[in-house]
């Protein structure tokens, strides 16, 4: 059951992870001084980068997002653009929750906002991929009971540890020992990375462990 | 014996508390106490060692001083003399630092750093212990030997001029005295120009040998405005000037071949970067100490100030003046000061030091070798060096040989100073163990309740007569007696629990093995339960939806928190954090509700339509969709609000400095802002909670209002609008007991509506409104106690609590559990939102004086508590009013609430108990960890007072149905 698509979910999730490795030493070889505490931001940048164009192409070469009803230009330039509203608007949102959670508001709000870009490459951009830009879709998977394939479970599992893990990153901020990665936002940025790589082993792990309870109903 | 939970629950918080009393009286150190019941005497002085020949003599070095005049000024910081600005901030003092004849110091003050604890520091030598903090404001006469006393004693006739903590701590022991009261904060001029009037007509005259002022002025402005404020110079160059007036007095009446006089400048505590003190930072501790006397060299230029004890103060001062180092003292003489005098009056001084503190080591530590065996040999050398000196031996050896004395003599005081200081953290373990035995066994029976407590009956049944007639409780008897014994007899140091009555211990027992019995027969009960309990939830039945998840994980990592130091300072960003993370997840509940679940919502209420003909069913629809838009911005609305809070006081100690809405709204720039939003939230406070008011209780909320804008208004913080003038400020006591007048009166109406209720006609409307009425007074109560800036705290208390409940925890179904989770947890982030923080400083003492002529104990205290924990308080208030009105719901919501707080507080209690014991070592445990401490037992105590308060309102249902 489902063997054929855990193995391309975990081939793809391989090579998401070592676009993000390579974001991390590429820049640390050709970049003077670059380090992923010191030049925070660069990192930052680097790695949302580098996940944004390898999950669009690899999700595009797999062919995993819905079928379009309608096959014109025009529709794909509006779905295009749409999407690109969507990432946006989601950059803006995730800035927004981290303001609210008590990040400065003015102050470091570069910051704070190249952590909500990172937080939408990392979760928003995978649902752009597989759901394309419909919210009703969207709305349907992160409810429970929502999923209604393989790849949206593992979708739910990415996000939930992104999310999670961005979450957990930032209990050391108030703690007083002076590291460089205490500083905003680094650990939660670091945090948010770490909880992304542990979704994408654990969900082709996961559901491989659970593919005899796994059912789906149709629509 | 079959209980209902909310009674069995308050019983064991009831319990609890008086655990957590016996751990307290064991946690806090008896401070280190010399056996002798009198004060040191002249007479009894060692006798000046000398080996060999019997005539040793009891002379004493002769005093180096005959007039000393201390200035005492209150939260001077070690940088406000010191520091870069300490040349155009006290230029005068700063030339005597550097040219004068004069030593610097920074004296290092111990937590807490609040004044009464620091002027019995200054004053007997001791490290006053912590509990001190908490009587800081009703301070007794000081019995324990001190310096007054002593010199008081010998003769000098002392004057003391400023705060009237020392009048009271020192009653009879002035020749004159002017004391000041410290209690109107606002105040920093007339204050210090009560002292200083009378200096110079007692300058000019002869007729004293010590004058003590207390400046009190400086403190002032720190609480109000803190440290880099504008009025911060001024105050400055006024000391500066006052010290300027006192030394040019003291040269001048210099006279030849008297004694010199001493002048001493220094401060009781520091101030932090807000302005605050009473902890441990270091712009709080290290304070100035310039000693100015013409017996000194002169300086040639700046030196950095060497580090001393703030107590090292006490025997300097003694032996300066010829008398006796009193005997609690853990200081040791400033060699510094000595250098001028002769080798043999120096090492005599140091030998007297060294005499007292070998005493108090001896009494108060029972393996005191190390410091006592270097005193022993230095004594030792010192006998020999004065036969060298008697025999008349004047070459280089002897000078030598004094250096090498006085060298192993500082060593040796160095030692048992340190060995005294750390006597201080002993611990009475027994106690300790007993009162968190105490603890633990409640909450165990607490959580092998829960499944009883939360079922459908809100019944546990406790096996009380089987414990109690069973063998096994006489053995546990038997043995715990027999325990008890042993550690008694062989204790050696104090132990509070063995000096209690025999009947008070006895009971202690028998409860103790009593519980034990209980536990065991529980969980043989529950044992069965257990195993077959997983069988069980593996169905349907029992499943925990994100929410509970976020709700059990939060309060688990909060309290796993609490074991780092840092978790504990900022523990407002937990809750902030939390309670946050909480509005995200009931957002997510609320969408999951009306968008996920709207395709099949929608067949049911067309269903209900079509088979019930309902007369308007556009109108119905029209307000279903304002409801569930109403219900969607209801958890950002939280968030924005609880985001505002956040910005209004900073608390805690890393942030804490960085300028929050709070000051900007108190600065006197602001004053207008500020009148208008108290106004604004005045009236908004009276929209929400007039609504389930009787028409009479409306009518005194609303004066009850106006009176305490102008109550603020009387007192300066808020303006006006037709008094342009500006009145001087007085207290407003009229204003405030107008207030009080309507707040009684609605607790009046509001308990006669509930007795009503109960014994006439068993109205559950009636009850509801009572409930309510004594909610409103409630609020009143506060929004007087609040500072105006606070007052937007309360505001959004109100306003997230009617819509929550309006559209959150009715329409979504939450549970009796669920929801008092939720309630307490707003409540601790309410808490942090007023200002406070886990440390002493941010209790704010000024509202026990609201509407008092003078300090009177018992309503300050209460009124203290009441304004520090008004944000729990007034959500378990709400709780209480939201489940009753529920109550055609659910029975027994009440007892499931009642239970549920009651874990929720005692398991962070105990867990912390166990924690503070562990981290007894810890090097914050005073200023951290200890604090923290009180406000839990506190907190804890106000939790079973509102459990109390459930039982009550939880008994009509029986009593009328019966």
């Amino acid at each position: 059951m489902w063997d054929h698509e855990i193995r391309a979910m975990a081939s793809t999730h391989a090579i998401i992870a070592s676009s993000v490795f390579m974001a991390t030493v590429l820049p640390a070889v050709f970049v003077p001084g670059f380090s992923v505490y010191g030049t925070h931001l660069v990192w930052l940048y680097s790695v949302s980068g580098a996940v944004t164009a390898v999950s669009v192409a690899v999700f595009w070469l797999l062919g995993i997002t819905p079928p379009t009803k309608k096959h014109t230009l025009g529709y794909k330039l509006s779905r295009l653009f749409r999407s690109c509203l969507y990432f946006f608007l989601s950059c803006l949102f995730f800035h927004s929750v981290v303001v609210l959670y008590g990040a400065p508001l003015i102050e470091s709000a570069l910051e704070t906002f190249s952590l909500a870009v990172l937080l939408t490459s990392l979760t928003t951009l995978r649902c752009l991929c597989v759901l394309g830009p419909s919210v009703q879709a969207w709305i349907r998977v992160f409810s429970r009971h929502g999923a209604m394939s393989v790849w949206d479970t593992c979708l739910q599992i990415t996000v939930a540890c992104t999310v999670v893990g961005a979450w957990l990153g930032a209990f050391p901020i108030p703690l007083d020992w002076d590291r460089p990665w205490q500083v905003w936002p680094v650990s939660c940025s670091l945090g948010a990375m770490i909880g992304f790589l542990t979704g994408l082993v654990g969900a082709p792990a996961w559901i491989h462990y659970h593919r005899k309870q796994l059912t789906y109903k149709s629509k | 014996m079959k209980i209902r939970s909310s009674v069995f629950a308050s019983f064991v918080l009831l319990l609890e508390v008086v655990g957590i009393v016996l751990f307290l009286r064991g946690f806090f150190p008896v401070p280190v106490k010399s056996s002798l019941a009198s004060k040191s005497q002249l007479s009894e002085q060692p006798l000046e060692p000398l080996t060999g020949s019997p005539p040793n003599s009891s002379r004493l070095p002769p005093p180096l001083f005959k007039r000393v005049v201390i200035v005492l000024v209150d939260a001077l910081r070690e940088d406000f003399v010191f520091g870069a600005n300490g040349r155009t901030h006290m230029p005068y003092t700063r030339h005597l630092v550097e040219k004068g004849s004069s030593h610097s110091f920074v004296a290092k003050a111990r937590p807490p750093t609040v004044t009464m604890p620091r002027i019995k520091a200054l004053t007997t030598g001791s490290i006053p212990g912590f509990i001190d903090v908490v009587m800081n404001l009703n301070s007794p006469a000081l019995l324990e030997d001190n310096l007054i006393w002593q010199a008081k004693t010998a003769g000098k006739r002392i004057i003391f001029y400023g705060d009237d903590t020392w009048v009271r701590l020192f009653p009879k022991h002035f020749m004159e005295y002017d004391g000041t009261t410290s209690f109107f904060v606002s105040d920093y001029t007339e204050v210090d120009n009560n002292v200083t009037r009378h200096l110079d007509s007692t300058l000019k005259r002869d007729d004293w040998d010590i004058l003590i002022l207390h400046y009190l002025g400086l403190d002032h402005i720190g609480h109000i405005s803190g440290p880099h404020s504008s009025l911060i110079q001024p105050k400055l160059l006024e000391m500066d000037d006052v010290l300027k007036k006192i030394h040019s007095a003291l040269i001048s009446k210099e006279a030849e071949g008297s004694l010199p006089y001493l002048l001493v400048l220094c401060g009781d505590h520091g101030m932090s970067e807000t302005g605050s003190h009473g902890g441990s930072s270091e712009p709080e501790v290290n304070t100035p100490l310039v000693l100015i006397s013409p017996a000194f060299r002169r300086k040639a230029g700046m030196e950095k100030p060497v580090v001393v004890e703030q107590v090292d103060l006490t025997p300097t001062l003694a032996l300066g003046l010829g008398l006796p180092i009193s005997q609690n003292s853990v200081g040791r003489v400033i060699a510094g000061l000595l250098e001028e005098t002769s080798m043999r009056d120096q090492l005599r001084s140091l030998h007297l030091n060294g005499h007292q503190l070998s005493c108090l080591l001896k009494d108060s530590i029972s393996n005191y070798e190390k410091g006592f065996e270097q005193f022993r040999v230095a004594e030792k050398a010192h006998g020999n060096w004065m036969k060298l000196y008697l025999e008349g031996n004047t070459s280089e050896v002897l000078t030598n040989m004094g250096k090498k004395v006085l060298k192993q003599y500082l060593e040796a005081l160095a030692a048992m100073s340190s060995a005294l200081s750390k006597q201080l953290g002993k611990y009475d373990m027994y106690s300790m163990i007993v009162g968190m035995v105490f603890l633990f066994q409640l909450l165990l029976v607490l959580l092998l309740a829960m499944p009883e407590a939360l079922c459908g009956a809100a019944v546990v049944d406790l096996p009380v007569l089987s414990a109690m007639f069973s063998l096994p409780f006489y053995l546990l008897c038997l043995l715990l007696a027999s325990v008890h014994v042993l550690v008694c007899t062989s204790a050696e140091s104090s132990c509070y629990f063995c000096s209690l009555s025999w009947g008070l211990v006895f009971a202690a027992v028998a409860f103790c093995s009593a519980m034990f019995c209980i536990l065991i027969s529980m969980a043989t009960r529950r044992l069965p339960l257990g195993i077959k309990s997983p069988l069980k939830s593996s169905g349907s039945g029992w499943q925990l939806s994100e929410l509970d998840i976020l709700l059990l994980v939060g309060t688990i990592g909060h309290t796993l928190s609490l074991g780092a130091s840092s978790f504990v300072e900022e523990e407002h960003q937990t809750w902030y954090f939390l309670l946050n993370t909480l509005c995200l997840a009931v957002f997510q509940d609320v969408c999951r509700k009306y968008f996920r679940e709207k395709s099949a919502s929608i067949d049911e209420e067309e269903l209900i339509f079509t088979s019930k003909d309902h007369p308007s069913p556009v109108h119905y629809k029209a307000d279903a969709h304002t409801e569930k838009w109403l219900a969607l911005a209801t958890p950002p609305f939280s968030l924005l609000c609880c985001r505002l809070l956040r910005s209004l006081n900073h608390t805690g100690v890393q942030w804490a400095h960085l300028p929050d809405v709070g000051h900007w709204l108190n600065s006197s720039e602001h004053k207008t802002v500020l009148s208008f939003l108290s106004a604004f939230c005045l009236v908004l406070i009276y929209l929400l909670v007039q609504r389930r008011c009787s028409w009479v209780s409306k009518v005194a909320l609303a004066l009850g209002l106006i009176g305490v804008y102008s109550y603020r208004a009387a007192v300066g913080n808020v303006l006006f609008p037709w008094q342009h003038s500006s009145r001087t400020a007085s207290k407003g006591t009229v204003e405030a007991r107008f207030v009080y007048v309507f707040v009684l009166g609605i607790l009046f109406s509001g308990t006669k509506d509930l007795l009503r209720s109960q014994v006439i006609t068993a109205d559950a409307k009636l009850k509801s409104r009572g409930l309510w009425e004594i909610y409103s007074g409630l609020v009143l109560l506060v929004s007087l106690l609040f500072r105006s800036h606070n007052l937007p705290v309360l505001c959004c208390s109100l306003l997230i609590q009617t819509l929550m409940a309006q559209f959150i925890w009715k329409k979504l179904h939450y549970d009796a559990a669920q929801t008092t989770i939720m309630h307490y947890w707003f409540g601790q982030a309410f808490f942090y939102y007023q200002g406070n923080s886990n440390n002493i400083a941010t209790i704010d003492i000024s509202v026990g004086f609201v509407g008092l002529e003078s300090y009177v104990e018992a309503p300050a205290i209460f009124l203290t508590a009441l304004s520090t924990y008004a944000g729990p308080l007034l959500w378990a208030c709400h709780l209480i009013c939201y489940l009753s009105s529920e109550r055609d719901r659910s029975p027994v919501a009440l007892g499931h609430g009642c239970y549920c707080l009651a874990l929720l507080r005692s398991v962070p209690a105990a867990a912390y108990i166990v924690l503070v014991t562990v981290l007894r070592y810890h090097l914050f445990i005073w200023s951290v960890f200890s604090p923290k401490l009180l406000y839990e037992s506190m907190h804890l105590l106000i939790t079973a007072g509102v459990c109390l308060f459930f039982i009550t309102m939880e008994q009509s249902p029986t009593s009328s149905k019966s």
